[in-house]
């Protein structure tokens, strides 16, 4: 058997008996026998470290590593500069817990305020939480932030990724909040269902169609009912597009996983939030802020405190403690490399790429479903999909998504002329 | 030192993406607020996070006896495997998945069978969100069965205080009920909350006074029979997992911390993983999908209409899963239950230690942490739990966690973890008790400590009145 | 500790102060911002909010606790003191300046104390 126990037998005997117990089974002398397992765990015997990682390697062979992707809707693969997991490999960063004992914890503490600072610039709003769990769930943090005892309603647009709905409706089920979906029309969520009961509305930009939505006239509809505006956002598509602040959205949230994190199965991943000064004491989770030490030196800690479970309990409006800290290490490190240059850079490809996939995916028939303008991701239709994406798959390429009328197709930087010119190939064979 | 954003040269920059090789187009309406991102090269880069790494406290810079977090060792070959390609390059939304389905499979498997639940679900990213999982599934248990009435969560108040938190988040009323004198739950108390609009009870065990509570089949009879259903918070598994489990001391749902008692580290503050485990009779309310294993495949399986949704997008903090399974492959039946019966000897062996000079609360035998309470210092010369742990920093350790549990004052919480060896303990035990002879002879000095850390004591104060959330830039 | 003979208290630790017959300012007592320490934050009650006696209107936060404030008197809130929320120290500086709201169409104010019973209660609370 492995083992990560550093005492030896006989230390564990010299331990024992100073501390007056005779055994190692002494030392759970009050725990009820009848309680205790009887006989052993039904699990392998431990292994050595090399029939671990031969393990290990043989599991993760029976997946699929695709050369070419063209599959978002949701997670993204980007390229990732070669510093960025050379600074989040860094054991530091790796094994240090939340940022308690400021002292001993400057660094981490100023890389969150670092990252809270770019997540500002990206969606334009004034402050930003240390992150939540993946951009699902800030949505249904968002929603959260808009509980008001009065009112028992949201508004979600029903062009928004569907786990994203799926996660606000089971948060909002336990608050006994009930969730109006607005349907999509042409690929843009439809308002004309909405009204003043709701304490919110929910949307996503580009939508999960890859439309572009007019965020600044679903904000200005929407404040006229009173509702508070949500704006799921991909972080690409804020270095090109119109900020939510410029549309006037209140809260901004979004999956952070294009910044740098590997596709990874779905997770870890990276919920971030941002939002006014007016709604910063609403903000789930940690938030670190910037003060200064006895010796009058810059110092950073978790701040605003008092909002939080630990301190609140019952009466804090989320439980949120542990959240994706070193995701957002990555997320930073990521904006750091690429620049402000880098990520328009990156955000014109995105942009420029998927609009050349989708001029040629239609000259070889797959007409675009969606007139509107779009950002890195379009739906064509499609007869047979699965004929089409089983075709893609035996020369390793990962198709785009099917979806309930057509299938949802992702370019990025990363996706070469050569390889869409290959990809197109295909489908026109 | 320095923020990125004062390191930034305008103009400067790394060359990551070649030219672009499609004809480049623009949307019609585009961003014209200003992005200030820092302009740097690979070596400001490079050197700035170096910097901000030294002036972080990991497990691998000390002794890291942070009590209810588990700080073990985090193993370098669980890191390897989670890099693998077949892992980390892998989309949520494709096929030929059988290794990522597998490990989600076994992990379940291994996980139940440390846990004595049924089935599990990993779609949880951390333990507060674990835990509104499982209270989830209470609500829905009820809802099914037409007791709508039952929104009572009775949590003692020695509890995490997400406990509280996630039942609130979940629309149950908290009913608190104190503690006995040592820390257990008072039986008589809980006779009394119970009741018709019990819908359960949150309990950790050992209890976060690290005392393993001996009426643990009488306490969650007394809920069972109220009509309730119990919820084991899996914070303190490491003291018990291999020697007792949650599903007989008759828990119904649990959630546990991978990045606690399976060894995936913390990154400072997360990621994280959750899951949450249940018996077969809640199974069907379980959030996301489920790997099933038929005619020699796994596969994916939709969970019925009574589940409760989702909790997260896709499939949880996967690469910690991955973590978690190459760890519990490595221990092994032997190894499981060595873990516990090491951090439970580490815990006691260093309580033995500070015992004769420290008032620990815990006279008997504890689990795999207990606690210190400075109460009677604070009276006598003014050194607070706070300053203590303060000095504990210039003798090269992370503190113990500090004023919790609620119902000790003054309280610091130590967990050794089996991870560290017997000299590393007796060097812990010197340095406490020579902060104890210190603080005795001279409490001025202890306010002002550390005087070795990067920056002293901050003005916590000033941070939250006037906050400063953000870097401010010129224009 | 300073108790200000014209003022009334709660047992709470609020303090009133009758501006008409039917109106007043609640604030909290030297006692209570001693004891609470550093004030960081109040969560003032929103206007036209009812006040019911001995139940909690607003709370106000130090960096490592919340502590809920309750309305001495029945009333209606028609005014709060924007100003602490920029500047809480206010109420540790000033306790009897720093009012944190203004109540009108106030009753049940008989058993307020004053500044003499308040002192009592304190003397004992410190007990």
């Amino acid at each position: 058997m492995g083992s990560y126990i550093p005492s030896t037998v006989s230390q564990q005997e010299e331990m024992l008996k100073e501390a007056g117990f005779s055994s190692l089974g002494d030392l759970y002398r009050d725990v009820p026998e009848d309680l205790k397992l009887q006989g052993e765990l039904n699990l392998p015997e431990g292994l050595s470290e090399l029939e671990t990682a031969k393990t290990m390697r043989r599991i993760a062979s029976h997946n699929k590593v695709y050369e070419s992707v063209f599959r978002g809707a949701g997670a993204y693969r980007h390229y990732i500069p070669a510093i960025v997991k050379s600074v989040v490999n860094k054991e530091e960063f790796v094994t240090a817990y939340t940022p308690y004992q400021a002292e001993i914890s400057q660094g981490v503490l100023q890389s969150i305020f670092e990252y809270q600072t770019m997540i500002c610039e990206l969606t334009g709003m004034e402050v930003a939480n240390a992150s939540v769990y993946d951009g699902a769930v800030a949505a249904a943090e968002a929603v959260s932030m808009c509980r008001s005892p009065k009112k028992k309603k949201v508004f979600v647009s029903g062009a928004v990724h569907p786990d994203a709905l799926k996660v606000i409706r089971t948060y909002c089920w336990a608050a006994g909040e009930e969730v109006c979906v607005l349907p999509a029309k042409d690929g843009r969520t439809d308002l004309s269902a909405l009204d003043g009961e709701a304490t919110c509305l929910y949307v996503q930009q580009p939508n999960y169609y890859g439309v572009i939505e007019d965020l600044k006239q679903i904000s200005e509809t929407a404040h006229g009912f009173g509702l508070t505006v949500i704006a799921g956002v991909e972080p690409f598509a804020m270095c090109l597009l119109e900020t939510p602040a410029e549309c006037g959205v209140d809260i901004a949230v979004g999956e952070g996983q294009p910044l740098g994190m590997p596709l990874s199965f779905g997770g870890p991943y990276l919920g971030f939030m941002a939002t006014n000064t007016k709604l910063m004491r609403k903000l789930p989770g940690r938030i670190v802020g910037e003060t200064t030490d006895t010796e009058g030196r810059r110092a950073f800690v978790l701040t605003l405190q008092a909002r939080e479970q630990h301190i609140r309990r019952e009466k804090a409006s989320s439980n949120v403690c542990s959240n994706e800290a070193l995701c957002a290490l990555t997320a930073s490190v990521y904006l750091a490399a690429m620049g402000p240059e880098g990520m328009k850079e990156a955000a014109r490809q995105c942009y420029s790429k998927a609009h050349y996939l989708a001029d040629r995916l239609e000259e070889a028939g797959l007409k675009r479903v969606y007139e509107a303008d779009f950002f890195n991701e379009f739906v064509t239709v499609c007869d047979d999909p699965e004929a089409l994406l089983a075709k893609l798959d035996a020369k390793g390429i990962l198709g785009g998504l099917p979806v309930e009328n057509g299938i949802l197709w992702c370019a990025t930087e990363l996706n070469s002329k050569a390889e869409i010119d290959a990809l197109v190939k295909e489908v026109s064979a | 030192m320095k923020t990125l954003f004062e390191r930034s040269v305008a103009g400067r920059h790394c060359s990551i993406l070649p030219e672009c090789d499609v004809p480049v187009r623009t949307p019609e309406h585009t961003r014209t607020q200003p992005l200030h991102l820092p302009e740097l090269s690979e070596t400001d880069i490079s050197r700035h996070y170096t910097e901000l790494a030294k002036q972080t406290f990991g497990v691998n810079d000390g002794f890291y006896p942070l009590g209810s977090c588990t700080m073990k060792y985090n193993p370098k070959v669980n890191e390897q495997a989670a890099s693998l390609e077949g892992f980390a390059e892998v989309h949520p939304l494709q096929d030929h998945v059988q290794g990522c389905l597998e490990v989600l499979a076994t992990a379940e498997k291994y996980l139940c069978e440390i846990t004595g639940m049924n089935a599990m679900t990993f779609q949880p990213a951390a333990g507060a969100h674990g835990e509104l999982t499982g209270l989830m599934l209470i609500k829905r248990y009820h809802e099914k069965h037409g007791n709508t009435a039952r929104t009572k969560i009775i949590v003692p108040d020695s509890a995490h205080g997400t406990n509280p938190a996630s039942s609130a988040m979940c629309g149950f009323t908290v009913v608190n009920i104190p503690s006995a004198e040592d820390g257990c739950v008072d039986l008589d108390r809980l006779r009394e909350a119970c009741g018709e609009d019990t819908a359960g009870l949150m309990l950790t065990n050992p209890n976060t006074l690290g005392i393993f509570d001996k009426h643990i089949r009488e306490i969650t009879d007394i809920v069972h029979e109220a009509g309730g259903l119990c919820y084991y918070d899996g914070a303190n598994l490491n003291a018990v997992m291999g020697i007792a489990r949650p599903g007989d001391m008759g828990f119904d749902c649990i959630h546990l911390n991978l990045h606690k008692s399976f060894s995936t580290p913390h990154g400072g503050g997360g990621p994280g993983s959750g899951p949450v485990g249940c018996k077969s009779f809640l199974e069907a309310y379980l959030p996301g999908e489920k790997v099933v294993f038929e005619n020699g495949e796994y596969r994916w399986q939709e969970r019925g209409e009574e589940s409760i949704g989702a909790v997260r997008g896709f499939h949880g903090n996967f690469l910690v899963v991955v973590k978690a399974l190459t760890y519990l492959l490595t221990l092994g039946r032997e190894g499981v239950p060595a873990v516990a019966e090491n951090a439970v000897l580490n815990a006691n062996y260093l309580k033995h230690l500070l015992e004769g000079t420290y008032d620990v609360t815990n006279k008997g035998v504890c689990m795999h942490e207990f606690v210190l309470t400075l109460e009677g210092m604070k009276k006598e010369t003014g050194v607070s739990a706070m300053d203590i742990a303060k000095a504990l920093q210039d003798y090269g350790m992370h503190p113990p966690t500090m004023y919790f549990p609620l119902n000790v004052h003054e309280a610091l919480m130590v967990e050794p973890t089996e991870t560290e060896s017997k000299e590393t303990l007796d060097a812990a035990a010197a340095a406490f008790l020579e902060i104890y002879e210190k603080a005795k002879a001279d409490p001025e000095a202890m306010h002002h400590t550390p005087l070795h850390s990067p920056i002293t004591r901050p003005d916590e104060v000033k941070a939250a009145r006037h906050p400063v959330l953000r870097y401010r830039f010129d224009d | 500790m300073n108790t200000p003979k014209e003022l009334k208290y709660a047992k709470t630790h609020e303090w009133v102060r009758f501006t008409s017959e039917t109106e007043c300012e609640v604030g909290l007592s030297d006692f209570a911002q001693d004891a609470l320490g550093d004030l960081v934050f109040v969560n003032l009650p929103e206007v036209d909010a009812e006040a019911v006696k001995d139940e909690t209107i607003c709370d106000v936060e130090s960096v490592k606790a919340v502590s809920d404030v309750y309305a001495p008197v029945n009333g209606t809130v028609s005014e709060v003191n924007e100003e602490l929320l920029d500047s809480p120290e206010l109420i540790n500086n000033d306790p009897y300046g720093a009012w944190l709201f203004r109540l009108k169409d106030v009753s049940g104010a008989e058993d307020l104390l004053d500044a003499e019973a308040y002192e009592k209660v304190c003397a004992e609370e410190e007990h």
